[in-house]
């Protein structure tokens, strides 16, 4: 490839491979809460599949945590590099005469969907991880409740109105951050002039209606419980 | 409309050594039809009949052709009007009594030689790097028409060979990015059946002199495109993006 990676558009491409990557996986993740609303028992069963296969667990779960630090520390130093390359800032700059907000604050948005994972991690992937690789517990079971824990756990989470707030505020973040991201990718990956408008459409869709759906199932939790 | 007094607040930068900053200069009786070039003469007249030290802008067409004239005006590349370079900018676009902030193009790639004029030199030492077709022109030179070219890869090409290289897609990206510059001078020639033969090294080694000369990795926001004063397009930058991973994977 002859060092195609350490160029400057080798790095975009880069970055729009994982953001590929994390686009996807927000769909399969929005599905499955999804079910949260339809079917407890199926999302039980779902939760556990994905939670116990040895395909998701060894394989897919380190590529996913692989994309999601390898997007973030590539964002990091692709701003610094940016700010390296500015030299004296402006006097006076206008950014909003020739480009939208959320295109110019990608990082920004990005820091607040970061302290939205911490968060996350530490709510749902830090015990999930200490119950099945600490205490070696792959039953998907818990004293108390009858058939797998995961539906209950879920439905825990979102009692405390704190949390409920700040998942719906970190999904407008990530609203914000798709709604650049995604045509974004596709313009670092070669996109066509052709498809162009359809791409903007189906952007704007995919980053209002991903976001809009965890919301409704962390609210549709809270309201009902 | 009434002749306009203004207040000027410009970049003053000794030498490409020098600390500089803003100041402030009034300039009284600008006529809106003159374009803002010739406004910078009546303030340089002014400054030299007072002693001073005139403001080094720089220009040379000013018929929008040349790629020289630059300019940071009140927060955007070749001032608040589309389509144009500053010295094809009037001043009607403002108004009696506005105080116009000029600053230089700002990039750590295009460093300040003196006031308002910077050096530019990293875009041609990127043209060099494989900005041209290697063809003997001396002689038996064959007609262009003897190669047949659809129109639309003709009119692409045209599209992307205005580029003046007057570096305005530098001063206003955030990231002080060369991509739509090079985007363009790489389309110009890859669209073409004469540019194809070197296409693969072409944009190898134009994006290699980019990196090196030290510009930002555009993140798309598409400021550049709106800022052009030829109007080259992002696609030119999708354009480029695909040639050199398809040079990669040769």
């Amino acid at each position: 490839m002859n060092g195609f990676f350490k160029s400057s558009i080798g790095r975009k491409v880069a970055m729009a491979l994982s953001a590929f990557f994390l686009m996807f996986f927000l769909l399969q993740h929005l599905a499955i809460n999804l079910l949260s609303v339809i079917s407890p028992d199926l999302f039980n069963e779902v939760s556990h599949f994905m939670g116990t296969n040895p395909l998701i667990q060894f394989a897919l779960q380190p590529v996913l945590i692989f994309g999601v630090v390898f997007h973030f520390i590539m964002g990091f130093i692709l701003e610094l590099k940016n700010k390296k390359a500015n030299g004296v800032s402006y006097a006076q700059n206008n950014g909003a005469a020739n480009s939208s907000w959320v295109s110019r604050n990608m990082i920004w948005s990005g820091v607040a969907i970061l302290a939205f994972i911490v968060l996350h991690f530490i709510d749902f992937w830090f015990p999930e991880i200490n119950t099945k690789f600490i205490k070696g517990d792959w039953s998907g079971t818990m004293a108390g409740v009858e058939g797998y824990r995961y539906y209950e756990e879920l439905v825990h989470k979102f009692v405390n109105p704190v949390r409920v707030g700040a998942y719906v505020v970190a999904f407008v973040f990530l609203a914000l951050h798709l709604m650049h991201g995604f045509t974004s990718a596709f313009q670092s990956m070669g996109g066509t002039a052709g498809r162009k408008k359809t791409l903007q459409a189906i952007g704007k869709a995919y980053s209002i209606f991903v976001p809009v759906g965890f919301v409704f199932v962390a609210l549709y939790h809270f309201f009902n419980h | 409309m009434d002749n306009m007094n203004l207040t000027l607040r410009i970049w003053r930068q000794k030498d490409s050594n020098a600390k500089g900053q803003m100041v402030d200069y009034k300039v009284t009786d600008i006529s809106e039809h003159m374009s803002f070039l010739e406004m910078m003469d009546v303030l340089n007249e002014q400054l030299v009949n007072s002693g001073e030290e005139p403001v080094a802008f720089d220009h040379d067409c000013r018929e929008g052709i040349c790629g020289m004239c630059s300019l940071y005006i009140n927060g955007e590349a070749h001032g608040p009007d589309r389509g144009i370079t500053t010295c094809q900018l009037h001043m009607r676009m403002f108004n009696d009594g506005d105080t116009i902030t000029i600053e230089p193009w700002r990039a750590a790639a295009f460093p300040v030689i003196k006031d308002l004029i910077v050096d530019r030199m990293a875009f041609e030492r990127i043209q060099h790097a494989g900005g041209y077709i290697s063809v003997n022109t001396s002689g038996n030179t064959q007609d262009a028409n003897s190669l047949p070219i659809s129109k639309i890869a003709a009119d692409e090409a045209m599209d992307a060979a205005t580029c003046i290289g007057c570096g305005a897609c530098v001063a206003t990206c955030k990231n002080s990015s060369a991509m739509l510059f090079v985007g363009a001078k790489v389309s110009q020639y890859a669209l073409l059946p004469q540019g194809q033969v070197e296409a693969a090294e072409r944009v190898q080694n134009m994006v290699a002199q980019m990196d090196l000369e030290g510009f930002g990795n555009c993140t798309n926001t598409g400021a550049c495109e709106v800022e052009c004063p030829k109007g080259i397009s992002l696609d030119n930058i999708a354009r480029m993006n695909r040639e050199l991973m398809k040079a990669s994977l040769k």
